[in-house]
Order: C-alpha cells, then structure tokens, then sequence
C-alpha cells in the first residue's frame, strides 16, 4: 500500500501523468463548461425575443 | 430555417436521454479513475506511466469514434437531406477536435520518457495528427460561406473523404514499421493487455463515449436554438 505521496509522486513521472490528466480535465472540462454557456445564453436570447413576437401582428404560417 | 421552428420530437428524446448518460458519464469516468490511478499495479516495464494510457487510449477511441460518427451524419445529410444530420455534423466536430488534441498531447507526454521522444513521423502518429487538421478543417469549412447551407455540404464532402484516414490509422501499426506499439485490445485473439489494466481503461472508454453523446445532444439542442434565433432575426427584417 503506497503513500499519498508516492501517489503523487508516481514513480518519478508525477510531470507526465499529472500533465495528461490535467490537460484531459481541461480540455473536456472547458468545452462542456463553454458549450453550456452558449446553450444558456442562446435560451435567454430566445425567452427575450419570443414575447416580443406574440405582440406584434401575426405573421403567414410558419 | 423554417424546418427548425418546431424542434419538438428530438429535443424531447434529447431531454429523456440526457440525465442517465450524464449520470452513466460521471459514474464511469469517477469509477475509471479510481481504477486507473489507484487500484491498476504499475507495469513491469513502464511504471507508473503507465496510467497515462487511462486517458490516451480513450481519447484516441473517441477521436475515431467521432470522425465516423461525422462521416455517416454527412452521408445522410448528402443522400437524405435531414436537416439534424447537419446540426449533429456540426455539434460534433470540436468534440472530435478535442479528443484528437487529447490523443495527440497525451500520446506524447506518455513517449517522452518511454520513447525518448516527443514526437515521431511514424504512421500511426502521422495519421493521428492529419484527423486532428481534418477535424480543424471540417470546422472551418462549416463556418466559411455566407450561405450556411454550403459550408454544411462543403464540410460534409470533406468529412466523407476524410474517411479513409480512419482504416489507415487503425492499420498503420499493422502496416507498416511504427515506434507506436500494435493493438493490444481491438485485435483478433483478443486482448493481450492484462484484465487488471483491461477494466479501467474500458470504464474510461465508456465515460468518454457517454461524455460525447451527453454534451452532442446539449450541442445539437443549443445549434437549433441559434437556427430559431436567426429564424427570428430575419422574420423580424421582413415584418419591419
């Protein structure tokens, strides 16, 4: 049973793995939290602009 | 445009679907680190370094994955005209990007010390690295063209052309003389890699998969609404 610090350590190669873990972490991290941010602003672009629409004249069927 | 006013059917299926593979993701990725970090033995020859494996071979399954995934939807966008096919097409391709990056940057922190290098022109690397530029491609294709329907049909001929870069990068350790090490898991015969090892790397492989089709389907939801928003922008032109 190993140390928490030779858990870290990972038999000297602590820079590669945690680098690879790390980057993995980022990169899918980042894209889900940018993808969820999109998603949130477009919805409230929609609720902003689709009360407008039932005010105004009726359009030809859509 | 006007085929996305009603998203309906799909984003309802999508909405039914998101919780179990969010929750199967986050199951099977927290499951596939505590194997992969904790409870894996080192191996005999690399070490610790192994582990890097744990996140490189998912990415790179994943790049693949993805870049057929993108090459069928093209197929039906092409032939059928489904207008999802192109919204899944495009929802898709940074996701493919990222896992290629991942296979890419990871592959070379693992070689650097087991290979003595960062970087070598063997074929599976090559291959790897020509999907990440068809990836980059395939995004900015999608974004070139005033009339976005064209840079959907651009992107989608490039994604089907492209296609023959995936047999080549499962092949290339087989084909030709590669410092990458041939298949130890998708092979005939069966695995080699030992089923210690064998079980956290399929754990990751699955909370990749679900990882991908979780955030596709938020992607797919999030693109039609754009569709709708610019729906809106141009019946608001047409009505003042």
């Amino acid at each position: 049973m190993q140390t928490f610090g030779e858990f870290l350590e990972m038999g000297g190669y602590a820079a590669y793995v945690w680098s690879a873990y790390g980057i993995t972490a980022l990169v899918l991290g980042g894209l889900l939290v940018s993808s969820l941010r999109r998603f949130s602003a477009r919805q409230r672009a929609l609720a902003a602009l689709e009360p407008k629409r039932r005010r105004a004249r009726p359009e030809p069927a859509e | 445009m006007q085929r996305f006013a009603n998203p309906g059917r799909f984003v309802r299926l999508a909405n039914v679907i998101l919780p179990w593979t969010t929750g199967g993701a986050i199951v099977a990725i927290a499951l596939g680190l505590y194997l992969g970090l904790a409870d894996s033995p080192p191996d005999y020859q690399q070490g610790q370094s192994v582990r890097i494996m744990y996140v490189h071979v998912p990415a790179a399954w994943m790049a693949l994955f993805v870049y057929v995934s993108i090459a069928i939807a093209s197929a039906v966008a092409l032939i059928w005209r489904h207008p999802l096919a192109d919204v899944a097409a495009r929802a898709a391709s940074p996701v493919g990007a990222a896992f290629a990056f991942l296979t890419l940057v990871t592959g070379s922190l693992w070689g650097a010390k087991m290979w003595g290098t960062w970087w070598v022109w063997d074929a599976r690397l090559t291959s790897m690295l020509v999907l990440f530029f068809l990836y980059l491609g395939h995004m900015a294709l999608l974004n070139a063209f005033e009339d976005q329907s064209r840079g959907y049909r651009a992107a989608a001929i490039l994604a089907l052309v492209g296609v023959v870069n995936i047999p080549i990068i499962k092949f290339s350790v087989e084909w030709w003389s590669t410092l990458h090490q041939p298949a130890s898991v998708l092979r005939l015969g069966g695995p080699t890699i030992d089923a210690a090892m064998l079980w956290p790397l399929l754990a990751m492989a699955l909370g990749f998969k679900l990882y991908f089709i979780s955030l596709l389907l938020l992607r797919m939801k999030s693109e039609l609404l754009a569709a709708r928003l610019r729906a809106l922008g141009l019946a608001q032109m047409g009505m003042s």
